[in-house]
């Protein structure tokens, strides 16, 4: 039974994962970037709301309604900044740039907020500790179906988007060839821009997850831009459903492993992970989706 | 030196040169300096030695580092695998009787051998998919060592071998070996650049299918700089327990090291030979300067990075050689006018 | 009326020049064929025009605007429109969504969905399909297609025929000639000399970035646009 709990766990946690991944699979998809700050800004956006919600005693659910906007903006001008001046440079610098990032803002978090970890998880109230009883040792708690349907929800979403709309459309047009679509009107910086505010949203909602779910630190970003890379290649880069079924996997593969011991748990996400890209399926997917299509 | 045949370029008077002056200079001054360095151990105190072996262990992971970016390409964040790899390597050897330096030795050819053994993996993947596989590399052994219980698990552990010198002998001891380190380790990056794979490896960075259309053998070539970066990084780490005596698994195998690597390499200047040297000299100054700022310095490092990749990406040594020209040791190629007026002598 | 004047071009790849000091007007409802061997400059020129490759001199003047500092895509916002060399379609969009790309920030004009497909039956059929399962002929009229969405004042075609079947070679034509006959402005750049002086009413010649002839294509022959082709009335021959 206690197997059945840890595959039910592990798909709940899989859908924090995939909101963590999406971010990270659609600025590759679009701009051939890997944003290595990607676990940091999430961790930003948790603070962002933690400062809200302490400030204005207010759920951080509310919260998230504020800081989403201005996380948002963020995205805009990091893109419009730093990261489009980076893609002129050449194939290394985007990486440097945002490795560079990374380490800003974990220090600039470390430097105003100190080291100790901290959890939204009490100014939710109800919502993050209850759960349904299913059956004798199988308890499905309530935030965890709430994060799995908001994966679902933004993930549909943003594929919705990417399929019928202009924006999409143009999104999917600029990352496919982007001085071609300047050649038809479609101002590829501005699509990057796009890009990256909305990347830099899906990061700040699954840190806000993860702080009630469980718990932040200035030094959690790294941990969650793993996971969110372990999530988008076994799941198949450049798919952006295969991101939450990566997800789910990671997630299964990492309370599994904690079942047999819980030092193992983290483990055994790597394992998956380095199993995943060292098999010929792994890298027939690689090969074939990295070739340049955002997913439709 | 060598001269390549000039019998087919005597129309135009011009030939094609390893060395300039500047590099025969330069070579000369490399010698000359590591000569008189051998002897600090016997000039200063035990406090100055140590310092200038962390200055040698940055210059060697600079110049692993760089060996990997500048010169094949190949981005990494998780370098660290082989400098916790390398310490933790050599205390496992001391725990079974291993003589301490014998089993840094040990270790860094250890190292050498996870790289080799984790490149079929690892270098089928490019850009940020290399950066960002290396760390998770990186964080799987972290967590593999800290499973082992007689590796000290989570908090730490000492080296203990190194009892049986006094501090001022063993402090000269580490200092020889860290500076006999770097000298083998930038022989090898020197010939590694010298020799056809040299070349092969700057047109493997400038365009890999490229390079592999017209031959080159793009995956040996990568293969031999990961193990050798993978040594390097290795003897690095085991150096790093040598001098300081203590580790912990999350700082010796924290992604800080990889920070700190891409600092020096950047500001120093990627893809040339003196570029990481200048960076490795720049960093510890400033780590001797603010290392007790805290949280300031790593944003300061962080900041001045992004700066560098962005508008000074040729770094310190790129814009001073960019402009002359310069080369401290033969690496390239000169273009050098044979003079129809023996008295004139011109060189590119 | 002017449409477009180009003012002592320049412009680079690197350090070698492919457009020397190039200048070219081109009249409201003129058809202009750019002809020239292989590395003169042709493709340079119109991509420098459309703001696809930075200019490193000179000025491009659209309807009086000056355009030169102005990136691609808000040159196409002023009426002008490259079909690329290669076509260059979006390879995993269909056909009707490299369309609709283009049309979303449209000028208004005639040319909507419907109009251009109406313009290019043989793309009905096909509107579903992925552009890079297409042959060659329909590429080529789809990029025109999808240039003609963004209801362009002037149509910049780079390479009409490069890589197609004579029978595909025909029925683009037949396309650019119906679109002639309605008025548009268009600049060609076709390596076919007799084709290209047979659409349109006057030609230029480039060689080695240079502009060598200009002349109605009613008043000069074949054999004087050769010869300035290949250089051949230069002293010394061609280089």
């Amino acid at each position: 039974m206690s197997v059945v709990n840890a595959i039910v766990q592990g798909i709940l946690l899989g859908g924090l994962y995939a909101l963590f991944a999406c971010g990270l699979s659609l600025m590759f998809g679009v701009m051939r970037i890997i944003n290595l700050a990607h676990g940091d800004i999430a961790v930003l956006g948790a603070f962002g709301v933690w400062v809200v919600t302490t400030q204005l005693g207010i759920s951080p659910l509310v919260a998230l309604l504020i800081a989403l906007p201005v996380m948002l903006a963020l995205g805009y001008g990091l893109q419009v900044t730093l990261l489009a001046r980076s893609l002129k440079a050449g194939e290394l610098t985007p990486l440097l740039t945002t490795f560079g990032l990374a380490i800003v803002i974990q220090n600039a978090l470390l430097q105003i907020f100190s080291p100790d970890v901290r959890s939204l998880g009490a100014a939710t109230g109800r919502l993050s500790i209850g759960s349904w009883r299913i059956a004798d040792r199988l308890a499905v708690p309530y935030l965890g179906i709430l994060v799995l349907v908001l994966a679902v929800a933004v993930l549909g979403g943003l594929q919705l988007m990417l399929a019928r709309t202009r924006f999409g459309r143009e999104m999917r047009a600029t990352a496919q060839d982007p001085d071609t679509a300047g050649l038809v009107g479609v101002p590829a910086p501005a699509v990057y821009a796009q890009a990256t505010a909305i990347a830099v949203g899906t990061a700040t909602l699954a840190g806000v997850f993860l702080g009630i779910h469980a718990s932040f630190a200035p030094s959690s970003g790294p941990t969650q831009l793993i996971f969110a890379f372990e999530a988008v290649v076994i799941g198949g880069l450049g798919s952006l459903w295969g991101t939450l079924v990566g997800g789910i996997v990671l997630g299964i593969a990492q309370t599994l492993g904690a079942l047999i011991d819980p030092q193992y748990s983290i483990l055994a996400g790597h394992i998956v992970f380095l199993v995943v890209l060292a098999s010929p399926r792994g890298q027939l997917l690689w090969r074939r989706r990295a070739a340049g299509s955002v997913a439709a | 030196m060598t001269t390549v045949d000039t019998r087919s370029v005597t129309a135009t008077g011009w030939t094609v040169r390893r060395s300039s002056r500047a590099s025969r200079i330069g070579s000369l001054a490399l010698v000359a300096i590591v000569v008189v360095l051998s002897s600090l151990p016997q000039v200063f105190g035990a406090n100055v030695v140590q310092q200038m072996t962390t200055l040698l262990i940055l210059v060697i992971l600079a110049s692993m580092w760089n060996a990997l970016a500048g010169y094949a390409g190949l981005v990494s964040v998780g370098q660290q695998t082989f400098i916790g790899f390398g310490a933790y390597g050599t205390i496992f050897l001391t725990q079974r009787g291993v003589a301490p330096y014998l089993a840094v030795v040990l270790a860094a050819a250890a190292s050498a051998a996870l790289a080799a053994a984790l490149s079929p993996l690892v270098l089928r993947l490019r850009g940020g998919q290399f950066a960002v596989g290396t760390w998770v590399v990186a964080e799987a052994i972290a967590l593999l060592v800290v499973l082992d219980h007689g590796l000290g698990g989570g908090t730490g552990i000492s080296l203990r071998g190194l009892n049986i010198y006094s501090p001022q002998v063993r402090r000269a001891y580490t200092f020889w070996l860290a500076l006999a380190f770097a000298v083998v380790l930038l022989g090898l990056l020197f010939l590694l650049l010298r020799r056809r794979t040299g070349a092969a490896l700057q047109a493997i960075r400038d365009d890999e299918e490229a390079a592999a259309s017209l031959g080159v053998r793009t995956m040996s070539v990568k293969f031999v700089v990961f193990v050798l970066s993978g040594f390097g990084c290795g003897a690095a780490g085991a150096l790093i327990l040598a001098n300081t005596l203590f580790i912990q698994t999350q700082s010796i195998f924290g992604v800080q090291w990889s920070a700190y690597m891409i600092f020096m390499v950047l500001v120093g200047g990627i893809g040339t030979f003196e570029g990481p040297i200048i960076g490795a000299v720049l960093f510890f100054a400033i780590q001797q300067q603010f290392a007790d700022s805290g949280a300031w310095y790593l944003i300061g490092l962080g900041g001045v990075a992004i700066a560098f990749a962005l508008f000074l990406p040729r770094g310190v040594w790129g814009l001073l050689g960019d402009r002359r020209q310069i080369r401290v040791l033969p690496v390239g190629y000169h273009l050098h006018r044979r003079p129809s007026n023996p008295a004139v002598t011109e060189e590119a | 009326m002017t449409l477009l004047t180009v003012d002592s071009l320049v412009a680079r790849h690197g350090l070698l020049p492919a457009v020397r000091e190039v200048s070219v007007s081109v009249a409201d409802g003129e058809v202009l064929a750019l002809v020239g061997a292989n590395g003169a400059g042709k493709s340079t020129l119109l991509r420098t025009i459309a703001g696809a490759h930075p200019a490193s001199g000179g000025r491009v003047v659209l309807d009086g605007e000056d355009i030169t500092g102005l990136p691609a895509h808000q040159r196409v916002a002023r009426g002008l429109a490259l079909v690329p060399e290669g076509r260059k379609l979006f390879p995993e969009l269909t056909v009707e969504e490299n369309l609709l790309v283009a049309g979303g920030r449209a000028r208004p004009g005639p040319w909507t969905l419907d109009a251009v497909l109406g313009a290019f039956p043989m793309l009905q059929p096909l509107r579903r399909r992925r552009a890079a399962t297409l042959s060659g002929g329909e590429q080529q009229a789809t990029a025109i297609a999808r240039a003609l969405m963004t209801n362009p004042r002037l149509l910049l075609v780079d390479e009409v025929s490069l890589g197609l079947s004579p029978h595909a070679v025909e029925t683009v034509y037949g396309c650019l000639r119906a679109l002639i006959r309605d008025g548009a402005t268009v600049v060609l750049v076709e390596q076919d000399l007799a084709r290209a002086l047979t659409v349109a009413g006057r030609v230029v010649c480039l060689l080695e970035g240079r502009v060598v002839l200009r002349a109605e294509t009613s008043g000069v022959t074949r054999e004087q646009v050769t010869e300035a082709y290949f250089g051949l009335s230069r002293s010394g021959g061609a280089g």
